[in-house]
Parts: C-alpha cells; sequence; structure tokens
C-alpha cells in the first residue's frame, strides 16, 4: 500500500536539516561569538570522546572508570568546566550563564544524557556558591574549580551537591533534610567548629569530587534552621564516597551514595553567619539557597530531553529511506528503494509528531534559559535596592512587592494598549524603567516558565522518545542504533525525574502560574497570537488563542466551581484539578514559544546569507510544523479543560431529580398538536410507564458553561488545516537532504 | 569547503556546476590547509617572533561560521577573501587572488614568509594552487606534499616531502621564503579552546567584515560533466575458495579495469 497522494508540493520546502545558522536565530544567539564558539567546542567532546564511550559500551558498568574519567580533562581543555566561571574567576564568558549551561547541556544530550549531567553536576556543586556564597567563598572555590591556565601545574577540583534523597526502608522522609549539624567546638573569641552528620543518595561526580556542597538541618539549639554547607574531602571524619548507584541510565556521569561525618568551621555555611545571643543564625536557610539554584538548573535538564528529540529525526530519516536497499527487490530508481519505508503515511507522520515536539520543546527550554539570563542582573539589582530599604526575608519581601506588583499590572494593561496610544504615557515610561517592576514581571514568567520546560520537555519528550525508538524497528533497542536511541529513551526518563520528579514541578507550576502578573501576561499573549496569526496564518496561533482562552476561562470557572459535596475544585490538595491544568499550561507555553521562534527566524532570516537561500522553504516548513504541535496542544487543553469542567459534575440519573429535566410524554403529544415536529427536538422523553431512552441517564444540563461550550466549538474549528500541514511536513521528510552518514562518533 | 559528511550532489546550472544547497551545507576547512595551519601555529610556537595569517577564501558567511571552531584550535590572523569554495573553482584563479591579499597584509615581508597550504587545497587534488601561488609572489623554493619541517638553528631548514613507495624525500633549504604544500605532518587536530577563540575573535570579525570579493568564477572554464562516483555492489559468496584462486581472480579483475 502506497502512501495517497497529498497536495502536491507547489512551494518550496525545507532543503537540508536546519544547521547551525538556523539554530542561532531560533534560538536567539546569532549575535554571541562566545557561544557559537562554545557550542563547537562541546560539540566536538560529545561527538568524539563521548560518542566514543557510548559506542565501546562504557555505559555498560556502573563504576566510574579510567576511561570515563577521560570525560573530566576533556571537558577542562573544551571550556565546559569553566563555561559557568566569570573570566576573572578562571572562565571565558561575561554575564548570566543561563544559556551558555543551556547550550552545554543540549549539544552533549545531543549524544549522551549522563555526559551532559556530570558536566553539568559540578557547576550545580558551585552554584550555591555562586548563588549565595560570601565574597571569599565564591573567590576560593571558582578558582579551584578553574582549570588550569597555561603554565599552571595543579589539578582543578571537582564538586557534587549533596541535597537530600530518601535511602528506602531506612526511615528518611522526603520533606525533610536528613543532614545534621551541631556544634562540635566553639572556643571563647574563634570561629565555631561545626559536626556534620550526612548521608546522600544519587549523588553526582561523588565518585571523584573534592568537595560537596550539602544540604543540613541544625540538629543543636546553638545553630538556628537549616543551611548548606561546604564539605572538604581533606576535613577531619569520614568522607566515604559509597557505593555507585546501580542506574539503569546516565551511566557517564558518576553517581554514588555517600556518608559524611565531618568537622568543618562554621566560615563553610554557604552566605556565611551571623551569631545572635549565642545562636549562629545563617544568612540563608537551605531552602533560600536551593530555591535559587533549581529556579535555574532545571532549564538545563528540560533541554537535555529536547535534544535528544531533535538528535532522533537525522537517523531515522536514514533509517527509513534505507531500509529495503539492498534487497533483490529494492533495485536503484525504484520508490522502494528511494524511500524505503518512506512511502508509507504512518512512518513520516510519526516522524513529524516527534520533530514538531522537539522543536517545541527546544523552543520552550532556551526561552527560559534567556528569561533568566534577562532576570539575574534585575535581580541582583532588585537585591541592592531591597538592601538600600532594608527590607530582608521572605515576609517583609513579600509585602513590599505587593506595592510594585500593583504598579505591575498597570505597566502590562499599558503594554496591551495600542502602541500609539501609550506613546506619549509617561507613566509607562517610568514603569518601563522601574527595575522592581521589570523584575516582579519577568519573575512571574520564569517562575512559570522553569518548572514548565522541566516537567514538559522531559516528561512528554520521554513518551515521544518511545515513538522515535520504535520507528527504527528492532534496530532501536540495541546498542547500535544509529544515534542511540535506546539509550537516549532510558535516559529520558531519568531527566523527567532528578532535580525534582514530575510531581514537584506539578506543583511548583501551579503555585507559580497563580501569579496575577503571570495570568495577565498569558492574557496580553493571547493578543500577540491573534495578532500573529492575522499577519502570518498558518502557524496555528488562532487556534493556540482560543486554546488559551479556553484554559484562562477553565482556571477561572475552577477557582470558584465546587463538587456534588460542595467542595471547593481548585485548591492546593485537590492535585487532580490543579496538576492536569499546569500539564494543560505546558502545551500551550511550548507551541506559543514555537511560534514566537518561527516569527524571529522569518525576520531575521533574510540578513544571514547561509540561512536567506533556503529560508522560504525553511520557514514553511517550520511553520507546518507549528501547526501539528499547535493542533496537539489544542487537543491536549480542550481535552483536559472538558475533563474538569464537566468531570466534577454528577450526571443525572433516571431518578426524581432527573425526570425534572425530562419532557413527558403527554406534554410531547400536545405539543405536536401545537407545533408539528417539536418534540423530535427534545431528546429526553419519559414515558408515563416510567420509560426512559436508553442511555446512562437525562443529558447533564450545561447550565452556566456556555462560554466554555462556545469556546471548546470555535476551538475545534480551528484545527481546520492542521492536517494539510501535517500532510506538507511529511511530504518534506522525503525530500529533505540529509548528510551521507551521522557524524558521531567521530 | 562544504563539509564532506554531507551529501555533495552537484548540480548544473548557468555557468559552474555547484552543489546542491551548497550555501545550506555547513562547511569546514579543508583537511590539508587545516593540517597546514596547525603546523604553521606549532612551529611559529616554537619561534619567537613569528606571526600566524591564516588567509582563506570561501563565502563569508560560511567562513564566519568554519572560524567558530577554527579560531580555537590556534592564535592567527584572519585575512579573509569572499568567494566560492565548492572544488569547482580553478587553482588559477583561486592562487592570485591569494596572493593579493597575501601582498596586502600591512607590513608583510616576503623574503621572511613560510607559506603554508595545503598541497591539494583548491586545486581538485592537481596540487596547482600552492605551485602557482609561489611563482606569482616570485618565491621559487616549493615543497608538496610536506609532512615535517625541522627548522635549525642557522635559520636553515630541513623538509620532510612524500615521494613515490611510500617514502620521503629530505630537503634542506637555507632559509625563507619557501612554499610548503602539506600533506597530513605530524600533528594531531589541536582541541577547541574557547579562550584561544575569545582572543582570535578579536580580529576574525573585523577580517570578515573587510572581507573583500574576489572573482574566481572559473570564466572560460567548460565542465564536461560532473557526476557523483558510482556505488558498486558485485558481491559473490563462494566459500572455501583457495587464496591462490583468490588472488588469480583479484589479478583478472583488476587487469580487466
Amino acid at each position: 500500500m502506497a502512501t495517497p497522494s497529498v497536495e502536491k508540493p507547489t512551494y518550496e520546502t525545507i532543503r537540508t536539516l536546519p544547521g547551525d545558522d538556523v539554530r542561532q536565530i531560533l534560538w536567539r544567539y546569532s549575535d554571541r561569538y562566545d557561544l557559537q564558539m562554545l557550542v563547537q567546542s562541546v560539540r566536538s567532546v560529545a561527538r568524539g570522546l563521548v560518542a566514543h564511550l557510548v559506542a565501546e559500551g562504557a555505559r555498560n558498568t556502573h563504576e566510574w572508570t579510567d576511561r570515563k574519567n577521560e570525560l573530566l580533562k576533556a571537558y577542562d581543555e573544551s571550556g565546559v568546566s569553566a563555561s559557568f566561571l566569570e573570566p576573572e574567576e578562571g572562565g571565558f564568558i561575561a554575564g548570566p550563564k543561563n544559556m551558555v549551561l543551556a547550550l552545554v547541556a543540549y549539544e552533549l544530550a545531543w549524544v549522551d544524557g549522563g555526559a551532559a549531567t556530570g558536566a553539568l553536576a559540578g557547576c550545580l556543586a558551585l552554584s550555591p556558591i555562586h548563588e549565595r556564597g560570601t565574597v571569599e567563598q565564591k573567590k576560593h572555590y571558582m578558582s579551584l574549580c578553574a582549570p588550569p591556565q597555561p603554565g599552571e601545574d595543579r589539578k582543578p577540583w571537582r564538586g557534587s551537591f549533596c541535597l537530600t534523597e530518601p535511602i528506602p526502608y531506612v526511615g528518611v522522609d522526603t520533606g525533610m533534610l536528613n543532614g545534621k549539624l551541631r556544634v562540635a567546638e566553639w572556643k571563647d573569641g574563634e570561629e565555631p567548629m561545626l559536626q556534620v552528620d550526612k548521608r546522600g543518595r544519587f549523588i553526582t561526580n561523588m565518585g571523584f569530587a573534592n568537595f560537596v556542597t550539602a544540604a543540613v538541618q541544625s540538629v543543636d539549639e546553638r545553630i538556628k534552621g537549616s543551611c548548606i554547607v561546604i564539605l572538604e574531602e581533606n576535613d577531619p571524619g569520614i568522607f566515604d564516597r559509597g557505593t555507585p548507584t546501580k542506574k539503569m541510565v546516565h551511566q557517564l556521569s558518576s553517581t554514588n551514595d555517600p556518608i559524611f561525618s565531618l568537622k568543618v568551621p562554621a566560615s563553610r555555611i554557604v552566605g556565611g553567619y551571623t551569631v545572635k545571643d549565642g545562636v549562629i543564625v545563617p544568612n540563608f536557610d537551605h531552602s533560600e539557597v536551593i530555591e535559587a539554584v533549581f529556579k535555574r538548573t532545571r532549564v538545563t535538564v528540560a533541554l537535555m530531553t529536547s535534544a535528544k528529540l531533535l538528535s532522533a529525526i537525522e537517523p531515522i530519516i536514514r533509517y527509513q529511506r534505507g531500509r529495503f536497499r539492498g534487497a533483490e527487490q529494492a533495485t536503484p530508481g525504484t520508490i522502494r528503494y528511494d524511500l524505503g519505508l518512506q512511502q508509507r503515511e504512518d512512518a513520516l507522520h510519526r516522524l513529524v509528531d516527534i520533530w514538531a515536539m522537539g522543536e517545541a520543546s527546544a523552543a520552550l527550554g532556551f526561552a527560559a534559559a534567556r528569561c533568566f539570563d534577562v532576570l539575574d542582573p534585575l535581580e541582583k539589582e532588585k537585591n541592592t535596592i531591597l538592601e538600600e530599604k532594608g527590607i530582608r526575608g521572605g515576609k517583609s519581601e513579600m509585602k513590599f512587592f505587593k506595592g510594585v506588583q500593583k504598579d505591575a499590572i498597570d505597566f502590562l494593561n499599558l503594554c496591551a494598549k495600542p502602541e500609539e496610544a501609550r506613546a506619549n504615557s509617561t507613566r509607562f515610561v517610568e514603569l518601563h524603567e522601574n527595575k522592581l517592576v521589570q523584575y516582579a514581571i519577568l519573575d512571574a514568567v520564569a517562575g512559570v516558565l522553569c518548572p514548565a520546560s522541566k516537567l514538559w520537555n522531559t516528561g512528554k519528550g520521554n513518551v515521544l522518545m518511545r515513538e522515535a525508538v520504535s520507528l527504527m524497528g528492532g534496530y532501536g533497542i540495541t546498542e547500535d542504533c544509529p544515534g542511540f536511541l535506546g539509550q537516549k529513551w532510558m535516559d529520558s526518563q531519568l531527566e523527567a525525574t532528578y532535580e525534582g520528579p514530575e510531581a514537584v514541578q506539578r506543583r511548583n507550576l501551579t503555585v507559580t502560574m497563580q501569579n496575577e502578573l503571570f495570568l495577565k501576561q498569558f492574557g496580553n499573549w493571547i493578543v500577540e497570537m491573534r495578532h500573529i496569526a492575522a499577519q502570518k496564518p498558518g502557524t496555528g496561533a488562532c487556534a493556540l488563542g482560543t486554546a488559551m482562552q479556553l484554559w484562562l476561562w477553565t482556571y477561572k470557572h475552577l477557582q470558584h466551581a465546587k463538587d456534588p459535596q460542595g467542595n471547593k475544585l481548585y485548591q492546593s490538595a485537590r492535585q487532580g484539578v490543579t496538576f492536569p491544568m499546569a500539564d494543560a499550561l505546558c502545551w500551550l507555553l511550548a507551541s506559543r514559544q514555537q511560534i514566537l521562534d518561527l516569527i524571529e527566524l522569518e525576520h531575521r532570516g533574510p540578513e544571514n546569507p547561509v540561512v536567506a537561500e533556503g529560508l522560504a522553504g525553511t520557514v514553511q516548513f517550520l511553520t507546518d510544523l507549528c501547526h501539528v504541535q499547535t493542533a496537539r496542544s489544542v487537543g491536549e487543553v480542550g481535552r483536559i479543560c472538558a475533563e474538569l469542567v464537566h468531570g466534577f459534575r454528577r450526571h443525572p440519573a433516571w431518578d426524581e431529580a432527573g425526570y425534572k429535566g425530562c419532557y413527558a410524554q403527554d406534554e410531547m403529544d400536545l405539543m405536536e398538536a401545537f407545533v408539528p415536529g417539536l418534540p423530535a427536538c427534545a431528546t429526553d422523553v419519559v414515558g408515563l410507564d416510567g420509560c426512559h431512552p436508553d442511555k446512562a441517564g437525562p443529558c447533564a444540563n450545561c447550565e452556566g458553561l456556555e462560554p466554555f461550550q462556545r469556546l471548546r466549538a470555535r476551538m475545534d474549528n480551528c484545527l481546520t488545516g492542521a492536517m494539510l500541514a501535517k500532510d506538507r511536513a511529511a511530504e518534506a521528510l522525503t525530500k529533505v537532504m540529509i548528510p551521507e552518514a551521522l557524524d558521531y562518533p567521530q | 569547503m562544504p563539509d564532506p559528511l554531507q551529501t555533495l550532489e552537484p548540480v548544473t546550472g548557468v555557468g559552474l556546476p555547484a552543489l546542491k544547497n551548497e550555501m545550506m551545507l555547513p562547511a569546514v576547512l579543508d583537511p590539508w590547509a587545516g593540517h597546514a595551519l596547525y603546523e604553521a601555529a606549532n612551529l611559529a610556537k616554537k619561534v619567537p617572533g613569528s606571526k600566524v595569517y591564516l588567509v582563506s577564501l570561501g563565502q563569508k558567511a560560511k567562513l564566519q561560521q568554519v572560524m567558530m571552531t577554527i579560531a580555537q584550535k590556534v592564535s592567527f590572523e584572519l585575512v579573509a577573501i569572499d568567494g566560492p569554495a565548492s572544488g569547482f573553482t580553478d587553482a588559477h584563479e583561486v592562487a592570485p587572488a591569494l596572493a593579493a591579499a597575501i601582498m596586502a597584509i600591512p607590513g608583510i615581508d616576503k623574503s621572511r614568509l613560510l607559506l603554508f597550504g595545503g598541497w591539494e587545497s583548491a586545486s581538485r587534488g592537481a596540487g596547482a594552487t600552492m605551485q602557482i601561488l609561489g611563482e606569482i609572489l616570485g618565491i621559487t623554493d616549493q615543497f608538496e606534499g610536506v609532512d615535517e619541517i625541522t627548522v635549525q638553528d642557522d635559520g636553515s631548514f630541513q623538509v620532510l616531502e612524500r615521494v613515490e613507495g611510500g617514502k620521503h624525500q629530505v630537503s634542506t633549504c637555507a632559509g625563507t621564503p619557501a612554499v610548503l604544500g602539506w600533506a597530513t605532518g605530524n600533528l594531531g587536530e589541536p582541541r577547541n579552546d574557547p579562550q584561544v577563540g575569545m582572543a582570535n575573535m578579536r580580529t576574525v570579525m573585523p577580517a570578515l567584515q573587510r572581507a573583500k570579493p574576489a572573482k574566481v568564477a572559473a570564466e572560460g572554464v567548460l565542465y564536461g560533466r560532473v557526476e557523483l562516483p558510482k556505488q558498486q555492489r558485485n558481491t559473490r559468496i563462494v566459500k572455501d575458495m583457495p587464496a591462490d584462486q583468490i588472488a588469480r581472480e583479484i589479478i583478472e579483475w583488476i587487469s580487466q579495469k
């Protein structure tokens, strides 16, 4: 059975797989030569040493072997280790590092997620010090971790971050820290010495770490609360690296279950401490530090799965095309020879789905990374301003920001007006220049993008990686599979789990998406999508706008809706309501960002002669992918919202209450006499003897849900053309030029 | 040149043949030229006061991408020339363009020049570009297929050139100037070092902006036909064939060719 004939292309279509030039525009680093060089540098490690290790079977042991250890040197030499550092600390890129780490993660995970995790775990260890450390701590540990400069003879330090993980059957509560901190010795006039006891689980880089940043809880009344402490391998006591974790994935990172019982000076408390009334008060408790760290690092994990999806495209196309070559019936020049499995619509459509989700997921992840790059300096300014005002700590800061929030809402209202209407608004200019307002607005978005990308990219990406593996047939689950797709599928499951599993991300998202500033911006984005749809039909932006409206309507509806028992639907404990709403939001955010990236490419592409050459075809193809992905998002959002809006209403039964909403047969007979044909419109008619139509009960009353139903119907209607886009994209897959061979291992 | 891993499909349009979607394919520094660059940088490190210029002809936008990798390998100053680099250009046009760019380098002292290049670069394997370039610049001490250079204390240097039979010819040259068309040399490809790259980029970007277009359209050159080498697959599975018979069949097959 051959592919049914589809709309024959009378348009330009994609000619080659999108190269670096296209990606640089899509992900907004075409003017960042430092990042472009870093990408090339990391790529050479990924497709060189890392790929060789995977191909050699280095993943088949949990131990940190000498061969795996070569990775550390490669990371140092290629600039990966130093990418997190400032130039004065031995790095080479100044400024925020979110996009830097995002690209490092993406490039390494293109080949192996474990390598990416291992490379970034060192940065994770330094992150608490980077975000909240004292000046001395930053200077000391950053310089120790900097790779040696020419002429220097020293080994760079490696770090490990040890939060906590529940160790099964030893009574560790996931919500509690299992690290204990007490005063070991405190002589008058001297710095206190602290005793740290901690067990870790799944601790990355532990096989070789020289220092560990560990979260601990005070069990001593002379120390307040919790904090992060820095432990060094030569501190007095036990620094037991523990046994290697028997991971089935990410074996190119070292993971152990360590045990520490060490005596350290109090100056190792990250961010320092003060002594109040004889009590050591850490300047930052562990959650303040962790919040600052994970707020950023989860984005890099999100991008690891994006890289997997996009890296699967080329090997699958090659496999599909070459599937029958060599067979007797597949002689050169025949369709069977030239197209192989690409004769089949299903193979093409499924690959289109993978590619579309890969694009959306990368778009979302890189948007989050960029967002944090803008947010970081704003956050520093905010901290300075608050310090000057003497505001410190969660509650006083929250109270202060209530006032800022009002200004921010004003600003967003002004933003929603046409440009000419706000052109002469001094209020607009004033708010635009107000750093606190801008921080609050961006922080609201960052707070959503981080968990959304981590949750959606990894969770949904994992599902699509399974599809990718299935498209390679039996080859997909072998170690020999080009592109290591089987390993990537498994790895993506870990990416969905570590640094906060899906439930944690959903929980986080349900809190941050309620921020009024976010919801206000979300409302503005609906208008933005409509505008894009008007300017550039075919992306699915219009359908997405309707889906966003539907989500917002559902969100507002759920705030006051109750179940039959009178319990409020939208509340923290009701995760059956809040979590699906978080899931639905992710689909919308990813599709929106994919469309925005496409617009950027169309706008900036002509400036680059390399991109301009085939721009029309590339844009057409990526437009179709946007449309395909949007259709999927719309479907998911529609399903989730409909389930929540209708699903908590009790269905009427054939009982007394149910009969009240039905017509009686004798009423119908009477009506027929006056208005012939009218009874035919009635669905629920009950006979005098109580007989009723053969169904579960009278149809449910949808009073108050009419706007939802209208939006839902409109949204379904908006899917018009989505499958035509898929057909076009599928057709393009049969023509796109791919390299002769995969470029890794090289 | 386009990355050889890519699908390189010749297409014939108006004028010169080209490669299908050439502009969109990733580009690399051709391997011969790459070895020459690494050898030059290695030598420059050992000889204080020396400096490496990388004179490169390619489409400006592609050159920029290539530099994102090459600029991380070794220190150099780029002299960029804007023009096609698909393999259909002609050595007789490329060499003058390179010569003009070299002569335009401010303060260049031709008498102290060691001109390193790939021995088969930009010539479809004919090895003509470096020879013509040397002639234009008046440098007559020329070595091709070079695998090693050893500089002596008196400024003379010994060169190993590839010759027939898998051997090297050893020559001693009294001193600069000289042209060395490199084969593979002895050095591995240097690792990428973004710190080196950041330093190089200070001159690379201005050089790319200054790049002048070169007329290397091979006007007057007629390509009768361009095509990819055909893949052939004549497999025969025979069990227990004696080695002598295998050898006889191979000789017979070669004789037919």
